[in-house]
């Protein structure tokens, strides 16, 4: 395994730990009842887009473990693999991005919602179903619409929360080549 | 807050084992129960769980909110099982008895009732090992575990790191929460879904981007640390194995073999009782 930097070693542990809390506390009620809006997929795009794959692939396992691990309904291993990968993916496309280097407008704003349905949509409709349906042999027809529904939500608040995210942090640090020596 | 992820200290031979023997043998037992789907397996599992929590010196009081939690979940994953696909059982079990004169779509059959059975036996086959860990490992000793079974040390300390700010992201959360809903930011049911996503943002976006300066911060300290110079890391929380680390290590692998084993004389993962009608 290649050497991870101490950064992304702590933005995983941070991460992680702001997935936990975000993904076990701040719950939005929805309209249906007994259900809530998850808000910690936006955070995972964000992590992601700033700090690598990696770091958007272990602060996903890390943290959705954790809030499986907390409240104690057994771990989930299909679906916390498939936060992992939504992290991972959106690390991966997301390199065409530079978000850490300040940039954020027009263009990418279209592109990274984009990119994250898309990373959706295989997370929860194609890698979270599939493992469920190999180690829980659970019915086809069940785990596809509930994975839709899981892509279709966590799309919109991706969408909302980590696009608000991405143009908040690309405003406060500074740009790249926005000090110029005096001649 | 600090009780956070249930741990319960407790004298019982359980708590004495190290966390590594706890991980390894809570994923041999949840692996032995998710390959296979053989009744008398899983009927066996999940006695021998309900008879570990006896060991472990844990009452149903300390886990009876966990455990009300998980048996909604059951519930409706059951229901919503039943109304998608009321057939699944006879496709696995290849016949098809039904209980009732009438023969329509969702006309109960032994076969569904079965596989619904087997359903709900892999998770009480798997649950209470799990929270047998949960309420008897040491979350500090959790990350130290990790590193014991292989897995990189940078890895096990993002874990620990997570662990450690879990409570004061938390904290952070509360006052920024309690901030805007003074300045009137409504977050309850009271407003509509849309405003009430965007009243969540105007909460996280200082919370994370707070959250951005702590990672420089700690990254800093580390490096100045020279935190992954060597290739091996100590564990304060560390401790060495024991005999009985050694035989819990061994039965639940003896455990997982079986469950593969049944796999290969039930030809598939299914027991098929049906088949001697």
């Amino acid at each position: 395994m290649k050497k991870l930097s101490v950064k992304t070693i702590v933005a995983i542990g941070i991460g992680a730990a702001l997935f936990f809390v975000l993904g076990r506390f701040v719950a939005i009620p929805s309209p249906i009842p007994d259900t809530n809006i998850t808000t910690q997929y936006g955070l995972l795009a964000f992590i992601a887009a700033v700090f690598g794959p990696i770091a958007g692939l272990f602060a996903g396992l890390i943290g959705h473990f954790f809030i499986d691990f907390s409240y104690g309904w057994g771990v989930w291993w299909s679906w916390v693999i498939a936060s992992g990968v939504f992290g991972l993916l959106m690390g991966i496309i997301s390199r065409k991005l530079r978000v850490d280097e300040g940039e954020f407008s027009g263009k990418d704003i279209a592109f990274f919602n984009l990119e994250q349905f898309i990373a959706h949509i295989i997370s929860w409709v194609i890698v979270a179903p599939v493992l469920d349906i190999l180690i829980y042999s659970e019915p086809v027809n069940k785990v596809f619409t509930q994975g839709l529904v899981s892509a279709v939500s966590n799309s919109i608040t991706t969408g909302i929360i980590g696009t608000l995210l991405c143009l908040a942090y690309a405003k406060a640090i500074p740009k790249k080549g926005s000090l110029k020596e005096e001649d | 807050m600090t009780n956070l992820f249930n741990y319960i200290e407790r004298p019982s031979p359980i708590h004495r084992l190290t966390g590594a023997t706890k991980l390894v043998c809570m994923l041999l037992w949840s692996f032995a129960a998710m390959v296979t789907y053989d009744t008398r397996f899983l009927a066996l599992l999940s006695i021998a769980g309900a008879a570990l929590f006896l060991v472990g010196n844990i009452r149903t009081k300390d886990v009876s909110f966990m455990l009300g939690f998980t048996i909604v979940f059951l519930f409706f994953n059951n229901i919503l099982i039943y109304v998608f696909s009321p057939m699944h059982g006879t496709g696995i079990y290849g016949s098809c008895t039904y209980l009732t004169s009438w023969h329509g779509r969702y006309a109960p059959t032994v076969e569904q009732l079965f596989y619904q059975l087997n359903y709900i036996l892999k998770y009480s086959a798997t649950i209470p090992v799990i929270l047998l860990f949960v309420c008897t490992t040491n979350p500090s000793e959790f990350a130290a575990s990790l590193n014991r079974i292989g897995i990189s040390y940078r890895i096990s300390y993002s874990v620990s790191l997570a662990l450690r700010y879990i409570p004061d992201v938390q904290q952070q959360y509360y006052e920024i929460s309690k901030a805007s809903q003074a300045r009137g930011v409504e977050m309850s049911k009271k407003a509509s879904l849309l405003k009430r996503l965007k009243a969540a943002s105007n909460i996280l976006i200082p919370l994370i981007l707070s959250s951005m300066g702590r990672i420089e911060t700690i990254a800093n300290a580390m490096e100045l640390r020279g935190f992954g110079k060597h290739k091996k890391r100590t564990w304060y929380m560390a401790r060495k194995f024991r005999i009985s680390d050694y035989a819990s290590m061994a039965v639940s692998l003896l455990l997982f073999i079986t469950a593969l084993v049944l796999n290969h004389i039930n030809n598939g993962r299914f027991y098929n009782p049906f088949l001697n009608h």
